[in-house]
């Protein structure tokens, strides 16, 4: 006999876990299914949490959730072949507690996340994959999974089964994934020890370094690079465009392969042991490449949604907030006793409106076209820039006047006068 | 038999960690054993390789090592003491009783727990097979004293006159070494081919202690039905060879393989593999080489497209010659290799196996 | 037909890392699995189960996380599960740990008589395979290690027909119930819970005991002070002094490569020339 329950959460990542946590909190009956062996097993990376987004969720979270390292210092870089330019934010306000971010495993972390929704009263089964969705006519009424005797019914269906999601394709809620709109990111954690983690970055106790890069690592194509310092162990990652890979034929891991082996890179991984390598897709299409969200008894969150602001690389707090949101939906229909159709759970897009989810996405709408079409951002601009800090920090006796008229001319002679005050014209109206 | 287990009860609180003195009350056990194993007629090897490491022990705290014989009455398991003689040990413990024909749990236990309490060994070892481990286990609960399991190297620790047994641990990537400080005897046991074979000296000659054990038939609950032996002796082959090449996932595909096989072909050696190879269904179980395969002492051992990673290298490192052939050319196996070929291994083998069977066939011409 | 399974939770070591240079262990994120030895102890319990009808009963000795190894098992199928978890049993070696897991099932016993204990051929962080011989003996059950198949069982005769993998051969055993089995690696595959499963295992209300739960009689007998073996020392492998003679050849053709090592190895090794020699016939 199938089981029926207040709401079943696909997904056991931060947009799930928040849902199925929000709606247990409320007394509802939740059931979670995790494909995984248990949840973060299919995310054994590492990754950033973005403090605030969780806070609202778990206010007191700092006191046994698995975090790495409090982020204290951002570097940016610009890569060429042999060298770099960047800039160093760091601040000893970020010392302070609550702390604004943190490196995290998200194998720990998901493990971690996914008990507090047990103990919150839902229901999680792991080594689950939900392979349809039951319909009624157009409204969803409950889910099937791979095993035998596998429906489970319920009133609504919050979908937070990650970028990929088969579900929402299969259902034709989403059409098919656009190689233009995701990222393919390969990354690694290698295992170093603390001592060395703290001699390599300048940092003590629990401090921990993040290091965004660009230029040359992604041969030309759309892309970054980064590195986190874990307590233990560091993340490094590169990953761009999915068209542009397919276009390049060259493979995500050999891209990382080489990443690693650049002259600024390689020191701060040496003599490090490769635990994980791991590739995933991340959304990157940002506001025009969000689906419909809601439906006749289901809700999509997080990534599946598309829930990823690419630039400053945030993910999991938009999937807690979207996650969050969606629980708040049901809730408050439930409380108000409708029915979870469409026109009702449309109140969910609302919110998402209101919040910095939509909001930012929105404010970065023309950033993924402008970076897709102009790849002199990833070849020429680094290249310059490296050369011209070359030019001026080399002392070789030619006068700084001198030096800087070279610079201007090789910017030049890369790339038109038009094209460069073009160039600056898209950043500006993508920021703006 | 007639001993009141005193090792049951420690002879004082065992102080946890390192730093114990010895205890007078275990000055009564004295002694270094090694349990002779035997199956149809066969004793395995293993036991003389333990009398070649028992023969050292017993030397460094200047007692008898002895031989513990086991087995149905006959000349046959008579003839064991005279071997484990030739092999190092000064006597032999002998128990002949028909219910001993054939290994079963419950005799052996009761004849060697009734031995050691008996005549009080400090030191008993067995090997790490299939029957080492069955009885080792029961002994050392009887007795109520500590057993080491799988050990790679056997030492005394002469501050407290206590083994220190050398084991892998934490999935092979470290050793651990563990004691028994306040118990008596100090039980381990040993993979075959991790100590040497000891020379064998037919001029030796021992002692025997026969000890009658009243066992009947009738009390003893597990019967032996049949014994079917292996139909493949490939076990048996992969440990005591003398030329070994072995395969590992650099060769890529399964059909590579071949190239493993070919070499061994022309060399009359064995296979082996490493365990990625074999949990990938290239080769039989049989046939893997490390902590949780086999571990093999070779004079030969050529390796193509194995990293050497620790849980491989425990397995054979105890090879005359290594030879390595890997691409990479910072791959672990040449820290420890003998010859490395860095190269890759599809085009290295063929040729090797061609210079061999080359060699091998001039020489034939010549001699 | 009542069967306990023991099981263990064990750091899945496949991920324990040690670093290179410093040789420390790094245990970050290391997940704890079940023991992979014991599931198939667990299936081929569930499988008597199948055939005699009856009652599996999974046991385990642990800390508190060690609850989702046996939610594990009962979503495979087992009946009833039970943690033995107290702090007094912290540093347990394999005869303190048989001491605690045979009280244990002593205590289950009242409930409901047992037929059959299984255990793993070994555990992957012990290794020893001396905690099952050991539970056996403190029990007086009758022994039955490295089973690779259970032929039958006589449930009118309370008899086990099975098959052990001894040196050289298979012993076919027959012995009376109750005994204690260990199951050899690789003879059968665990199942695919059903939903019905999966759904009874997270609700599954867990019975944890503590020492006196589990009937611990001499408090001496479990944790540190009831085992009789200390961990000395733990340290790295030590690497060879010499690194491997590279052989290099002008052209680097393999041809020339093989037969420049073939010169080298004969020259310093003769006594593996005679070898090969001895071999070949
Ligand atoms: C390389 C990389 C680096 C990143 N770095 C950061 C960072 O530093 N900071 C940050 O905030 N974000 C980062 N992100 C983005 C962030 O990881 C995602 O936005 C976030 O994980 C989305 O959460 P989610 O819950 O929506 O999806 P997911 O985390 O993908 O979770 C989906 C879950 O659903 C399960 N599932 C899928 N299908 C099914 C099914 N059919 N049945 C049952 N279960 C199913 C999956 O197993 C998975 O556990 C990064 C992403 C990548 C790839
Ligand atoms: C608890 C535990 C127990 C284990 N027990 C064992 C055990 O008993 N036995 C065992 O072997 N392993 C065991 N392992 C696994 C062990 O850790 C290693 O993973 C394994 O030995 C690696 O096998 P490999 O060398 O074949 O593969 P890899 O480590 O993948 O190495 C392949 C090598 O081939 C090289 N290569 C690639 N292509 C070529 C080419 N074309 N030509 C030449 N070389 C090439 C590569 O450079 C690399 O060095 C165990 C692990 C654990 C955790
Ligand atoms: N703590 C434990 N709890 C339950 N069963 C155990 C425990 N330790 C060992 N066992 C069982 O004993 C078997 C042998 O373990 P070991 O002697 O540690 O190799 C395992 O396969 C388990 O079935």
């Amino acid at each position: 006999m199938a089981e029926k329950f207040d709401a079943i959460v696909v997904g056991a990542g931060p947009s799930g876990n928040s849902a199925a946590y929000v709606l247990a909190r409320a007394g509802l009956a939740v059931l979670q299914i995790e494909r995984g062996e248990y949840p973060g097993s299919k995310n054994v990376q590492g990754a950033i949490l973005y403090s605030h987004a969780l806070e609202r969720i778990i206010p007191d979270f700092r006191e046994d959730a698995p975090l790495e390292r409090h982020i204290i210092e951002q570097r940016a870089w610009m890569l060429d072949d042999d060298s770099y330019v960047g800039s160093i934010y760091r601040s000893n306000a970020f010392n302070r507690p609550p702390h604004n971010r943190y490196t995290i495993i998200r194998a720990q972390f998901d493990r971690w996340f996914s008990r507090k929704v047990q103990e919150a009263g839902a229901l999680t089964i792991c080594e689950t994959t939900v392979t349809d969705l039951h319909m009624d006519g157009s409204r969803v009424v409950g889910v099937q999974t791979d095993r035998a005797g596998g429906s489970v019914y319920a009133d609504v269906v919050i979908l937070a089964d990650g970028v990929n999601s088969l579900l929402a394709r299969k259902a034709g809620f989403h059409g098919e994934l656009q190689p233009r709109d995701v990222a393919l990111a390969a990354k690694e954690i290698h295992f170093l020890p603390e001592s060395a983690i703290e001699n390599r970055f300048n940092v003590q106790g629990g401090q921990g370094v993040v290091i965004e890069m660009a230029g040359k690592i992604t041969r030309g194509m759309v892309g970054t690079g980064f590195l986190y310092t874990n307590r233990e162990s560091i993340t490094i990652g590169i990953g761009c465009l999915l068209s542009d890979f397919q276009e390049s034929g060259i493979s995500p891991y050999a891209l990382l392969e080489q990443m690693k082996m650049h002259p600024a890179i390689h020191p701060l991984i040496e003599g490090s042991e490769m635990k994980e390598y791991s590739a995933h897709l991340i959304p990157e299409g940002g506001y025009n490449a969000i689906p419909a969200v809601y439906g006749d008894g289901w809700l999509m969150v997080g990534d599946a949604s598309m829930f990823v602001n690419g630039i400053h690389r945030e993910g999991s707090n938009l999937a807690m907030t979207s996650g969050q949101l969606a629980a708040e939906t049901v809730i408050e229909l439930a409380k108000e006793g409708r029915p979870m159709t469409a026109n009702n759970l449309a109140r969910y897009r609302k919110k998402l409106d209101d919040s910095f989810v939509i909001k930012d996405l929105k404010k970065y709408r023309r950033m993924p076209d402008i970076l897709e079409h102009n790849h002199q951002f990833f070849t020429d601009y680094p290249e310059f820039l490296n050369r011209a800090a070359h030019t001026m920090v080399t002392v070789d006796g030619v006068d700084k006047k001198s030096k800087e008229r070279e610079i201007r001319s090789g910017l030049v002679t890369r790339r038109s006068r038009l094209g460069l005050l073009g160039d600056a014209f898209k950043l500006w109206r993508a920021f703006e | 038999m007639t001993a009141e287990a005193p090792s049951t009860t420690p002879a004082k609180k065992p102080a946890g960690r390192r730093r114990v003195e010895f205890d007078p009350r275990l000055a009564a056990y004295k002694g270094v054993w090694v349990f002779i194993e035997h199956e149809h007629n066969r004793v395995h090897p293993v036991s003389w390789e333990l009398l070649g490491e028992g023969r050292k022990l017993a030397d460094r705290i200047g007692v008898e090592l002895a031989g513990v014989v086991m087995g149905e009455p006959g000349a046959a398991t008579r003839d064991f003491c005279s071997e484990a003689f030739h092999y190092g040990a000064d006597l032999c413990y002998l128990v002949e009783d028909p219910v001993l024909a054939q290994y079963r749990n419950d005799p052996y236990t009761s004849s060697l727990t009734a031995l050691v309490r008996e005549y009080q060994p400090e030191i008993l070892l067995l090997g790490a097979t299939t029957l080492g481990r069955d009885l080792a286990g029961s002994v050392a609960t009887t007795l109520g004293t500590g057993l080491t399991a799988d050990c790679t190297g056997l030492n005394i620790d002469m501050e407290n006159r206590s083994l220190a047994a050398t084991r892998p641990t934490f999935g092979g990537s470290l050793l651990c070494t563990i004691q028994t400080l306040n118990y008596r005897p100090q039980m381990a046991t040993v993979r075959p081919r991790v100590m040497q074979m000891p020379e064998r000296n037919t001029d030796r000659t021992g002692r025997i202690v026969e000890q009658r054990i009243a066992l009947a038939e009738a009390d003893i609950m597990t019967k032996v039905l049949q014994f079917i032996p292996d139909a493949n002796q490939e076990q048996a082959r992969l440990e005591y060879a003398d030329i070994i090449v072995a395969g590992g996932r650099g060769l890529k595909r399964p059909e590579n393989f071949q190239l493993v096989w070919d070499l061994a072909s022309v060399l009359h050696a064995e296979v082996g593999a490493t365990r990625p190879v074999v949990q990938a269904g290239w080769v039989s179980a049989e046939r893997q080489v490390g902590q949780t395969g086999k571990t093999v002492r070779p004079k030969l051992y050529i390796a193509a497209g194995i990293s050497g990673a620790i849980q491989h290298r425990v397995g054979m490192e105890g090879a005359d010659v290594i030879i390595a052939i890997n691409e990479d050319p910072a791959a672990p196996i040449f820290d420890f290799a003998t010859y490395g070929i860095v190269g890759n291994a599809m085009q290295i083998m063929p040729a090797l196996t061609e210079a061999f069977r080359q060699h091998l066939a001039t020489a034939k011409l010549a001699g | 037909m009542h069967i306990i399974v023991c099981i263990k939770q064990v750091p899945d070591s496949a991920q324990i890392r040690v670093h290179p240079v410093t040789n420390t262990i790094m245990r970050q994120g290391v997940p704890a699995i079940v023991n992979p030895y014991d599931l198939y102890a667990l299936e081929e319990a569930l499988r008597l189960k199948d055939r005699y009808g009856g009652r599996v009963t999974v046991l385990c000795m642990g800390p508190s996380q060690a609850e989702a190894a046996l939610r594990k098992a009962l979503s495979f199928g087992a009946d009833e599960a039970i943690l033995v978890s107290d702090r007094a049993f912290a540093g347990s070696d394999t005869l303190a740990t048989s001491y605690a897991l045979a009280a244990a099932i002593r205590q289950i016993q009242k409930d409901m008589a047992v037929d059959l204990v299984f255990s793993g051929k070994q555990t992957i962080d012990g290794d020893t395979a001396q905690v099952g011989p050991g539970i056996a003996r403190r029990l007086g059950l009758q022994l039955l290690t490295y089973v690779s198949k259970i032929e039958g069982i006589d449930v009118e005769k309370k008899e086990i027909v099975v098959h052990r993998r001894a040196e050289g051969g298979a012993q076919i055993l027959k012995t009376r119930l109750p005994c204690l089995v260990t199951i050899l690696e690789g003879v059968n595959e665990m199942r695919f819970a059903t939903m019905g499963d999966m759904f009874r295992a997270a609700r599954y209300p867990l019975k944890v005991w503590d020492k006196d739960a589990a009937g611990i009689e001499d408090i001496e007998k479990v944790g540190l002070k009831g085992s009789p073996t200390v961990v000395a020392k733990v340290f790295a492998p030590q690497p060879r002094a010499q690194k491997a003679e590279r052989i290099e050849t002008q052209t680097g053709a393999p041809a020339d490569l093989a037969v420049t090592l073939l010169a080298k190895l004969f020259t310093r090794y003769p006594h593996i020339e005679r070898e090969i020699r001895k071999q070949a016939g």
